[in-house]
């Protein structure tokens, strides 16, 4: 008995002891930071919202780069990036330099007054890469706060090429093609054609944002798309409206959704990567997805049991999704954008290595990688990926049209809205009052 | 053992004497119906659960095309997803975040408990003025969410605090360092404490006043009070909250995210970083909940037999 109250007693001056040694180990002084000048030995930090895969990947793309320079480079991928970055931003516990997903936040960041202006060497190397739409979201007030990194081009149509010899159909040409290309096929299985996810946790309804986008863009053209993304066209608007009902006659028509997953509703609790598994084994004939879907499908299986092989005759091809006449070339997508918080000489230098011809070659050549990027400088022939090769292709044209994905460009609270309002349209809430919504939630002026 | 028989006896002596209402809450409470009652609600509370860990263990297109139900019609089995789990890096490796995931934990546990300990003493022991008032804002304070003090710290940690132009403390000065723990630990030691001195208020203002005056008389000061009586007698009650302190710093993500540099994230990090940064690989993720609540489990099952005792002890005192 006494024994034991000793040894109980004894536990807590233990505990007493640890919190008073590791508080002093806490607070003893920390190694020496690097100063300016000489960035042979220091460190960056790069905060971005990479994380898995992705975020190997990008640490590839570097890695050769960083050890000849001597830098050493930290990255960190954070899921939460977009509210996380806000609290560090205001908490002034900044990274050297992060990784916006979209051109918004970057502008609401550089509007804080935190983000340093780019040197005159990453200046001129952005302007000799990217394109004016490109160098547009970098530039606040005339002023360039960061650097355009990866890209993505939203608006595939996804499918199987030997299911379509199989049932003798073509890539349609126009939006009317492909809807009655919709009913050919769903006579000739007598199941939906069609499948999609909108599910993305916080973030579900994007893809459906994105499909809304798509329409709009080639529907209405890049005047009302632009004007749409600024606000002064609004939700409501009857070519908004139109692009709602165009995107239904497919997503909204219970015979053309949802293969493998259920009837309409079930797009909303369909992770949008999984779209990926009826595909590749055949359940599902056509899903509308960005190329990073193409990540989706190394873990999924054809019907025999392989890993689909993705290009022009393989098990799994993509068209850009055609608009209301042949022959279109506007696209949607989206991007990364670097930007530093602060103009220490070996930030500086990295900034400059992230705008070069130099990193974007890197990044798409990590293998298995599904990076691709709008730096002119990418020699689209080092892709072996077939569909990333004329991503890249449609980026570098100089007809294309290229814009950023609508709800990715408009203001936060906006983007929520949208991405919920698609929730909800296909949940069965009316059109009208779907755009009632969303257009309510824009910030009066 | 004789003594194994003894508690029932005990407590049927004692709810003989205590009258009738108890022994018939008693057995209106064992009556068959409320034991079947009981018995379906731990089913329905535990088959979530029981989903996950059957899904924890099929192939990853049977988890993304079908329900975990499905799986007793057509048993397909696997142990690929925590194969692939334990072999998943993206910035740290899944021993890396382990190792940092208790290295915020524990000190985040003993922290909280020393000082609530202390505060507690002090709250129900010492006479000093102004003391009710003083308790009445600590437990205030548990009404304030932890979002509203992300970016007041932050900014504490990185600016330091100036008073009429007076440096009052300087900042911590990690932010380029790579690896630090320091103000996650303080972090969640700010969080804890309020209600960490609540309950063990509790527990300690509950030890009968004879006892502390008689150490008292026997010539004991505070340090001695404290250290020989309180602690002891207290350990019901900081057993149980260590064991909330415990799972809810290890489940945390939020302040570890905004107050831990990259390399010294935890295990939840590593566990939201598995599905990839397009979700494409979620199939991953009941593998590796149920690799991650390994040490939570052992810690819970360790202290269980204080749960209840130290739940009551903070409880029924007000």
């Amino acid at each position: 008995m006494a024994a034991s109250l000793v040894r109980k007693s004894l536990l807590p001056v233990v505990a007493v002891a640890a919190t008073a040694f590791a508080l002093t180990g806490c607070t003893s002084p920390s190694g020496a930071s690097s100063g300016s000048g000489n960035v042979k030995g220091s460190t960056v930090t790069i905060y971005g919202a990479d994380t898995g895969t992705e975020a190997t990947e990008l640490e590839a793309s570097w890695a050769t780069w960083a050890k000849q320079e001597g830098i050493t480079i930290k990255y960190t991928g954070d899921k939460n990036f977009t509210a996380n970055i806000a609290t560090k931003i205001q908490g002034n516990a900044l990274p050297d330099i992060a990784m916006f997903p979209q051109p918004g936040l970057l502008s609401s960041a550089v509007a804080t007054g935190k983000v340093a202006q780019v040197d005159s060497a990453t200046e001129s190397s952005v302007k000799k890469n990217f394109s004016t739409d490109w160098i547009g979201y970098v530039t606040v007030n005339g002023k360039m706060y960061g650097t355009p990194l990866d890209a993505s081009v939203k608006g595939f149509v996804w499918y199987s090429p030997s299911q379509f010899s199989q049932w003798g159909v073509q890539v349609p040409k126009t939006y009317a093609d492909l809807l009655s290309l919709t009913q050919t096929i769903e006579q000739k299985t007598g199941k939906p054609p069609w499948c999609a996810g909108f599910n993305s946790g916080d973030a579900s309804g994007w893809p459906g944002a994105d499909q809304l986008a798509e329409m709009v863009l080639a529907d209405a053209g890049a005047s009302t798309y632009d004007g749409w993304v600024k606000g002064t066209v609004k939700f409501t608007d009857p070519k908004i409206d139109d692009a709602f009902t165009q995107l239904g006659k497919i997503l909204k028509d219970p015979k053309y959704v949802n293969a493998g997953f259920g009837a309409v509703p079930s797009i909303n609790s369909t992770a949008f990567g999984d779209v990926a598994i009826p595909l590749a084994n055949g359940t599902c004939a056509m899903t509308n997805q960005a190329t990073f879907l193409e990540a989706s499908f190394s873990t999924t299986k054809t019907a025999s049991g392989a890993v689909p092989k993705v290009g022009p005759n393989g098990d799994i091809w993509a068209f850009p999704l055609p608009g209301p006449s042949a022959g279109q070339s506007a696209v949607t997508g989206g991007g990364d954008f670097a930007a530093a918080f602060n103009s220490n000489a070996a930030t500086q230098k990295v900034m400059e290595y992230l705008s070069s011809a130099d990193w974007a070659n890197s990044l798409i050549t990590v293998k298995n990688a599904s990076f691709i990027s709008a730096n002119k400088g990418v020699d689209s022939s080092k892709e072996t990926d077939p569909l990333l090769k004329s991503a890249i292709e449609t980026l570098q044209n100089s007809s294309t049209t290229f814009r950023f994905g609508a709800d990715d460009a408009m203001p936060n609270v906006v983007e929520t809205a949208f991405w919920t309002g698609m929730v909800d349209w296909v949940n069965g809430t009316s059109q009208a009052d779907v755009e009632k919504q969303i257009q309510a939630s824009w910030p009066s002026k | 053992m004789a003594t194994i028989a003894s508690p029932s006896a005990t407590t049927a002596r004692r709810h003989r004497s205590e009258g009738g209402t108890l022994r018939r809450t008693r057995i209106r409470l064992s009556s068959p119906w409320a034991t079947l009652a009981a018995i379906v609600l731990a089913v329905l509370w535990t088959i979530p659960s029981f989903g996950l860990l059957v899904s924890s263990f099929r192939p990853p297109d049977a988890i993304t095309t079908s329900g975990w139900w499905t799986a007793f019609a057509n048993p397909q089995f696997t142990l690929a997803n925590y194969v692939n789990t334990l072999k998943f890096t993206d910035t740290l490796t899944v021993w890396q975040s382990f190792v940092n995931s208790l290295t915020i934990t524990i000190p985040a546990t003993l922290f909280p408990i020393t000082l609530a300990l202390m505060a507690a003493y002090a709250f129900a022991w010492i006479d000093f003025r102004g003391k009710d008032l003083l308790f009445i804002c600590v437990f205030a304070m548990q009404v304030v969410p932890l979002q509203m003090a992300l970016v007041p710290l932050l900014r504490l940690y990185s600016n330091g605090l100036n008073l009429f132009g007076v440096q009052v403390f300087p900042g911590l000065n990690l932010n380029s360092l790579s690896s630090s723990f320091a103000e996650v630990w303080i972090s969640h030691t700010i969080f804890a404490l309020p209600l960490a001195v609540f309950i063990l208020h509790n527990s300690v203002s509950a030890i009968p006043r004879d006892v502390i005056e008689a150490a008292k008389v026997d010539g004991a000061g505070h340090g001695h009070t404290f250290l020989r009586l309180v602690l002891p007698l207290a350990m019901p009650a900081i057993a149980s909250f260590a064991i909330f302190q415990f799972l809810w710093v290890w489940n945390d993500l939020l302040v570890a995210t905004i107050f831990a540099p990259g390399s010294n994230a935890p295990i939840t990090k590593l566990l939201t970083d598995l599905s990839g940064t397009y979700g494409q690989q979620w199939y991953l993720l009941s593998a590796g909940t149920f690799l991650a609540i390994i040490v939570p489990l052992v810690v819970f099952f360790a202290l269980q037999r204080f749960f209840v005792r130290g739940l009551l002890a903070g409880a029924t005192k007000g």
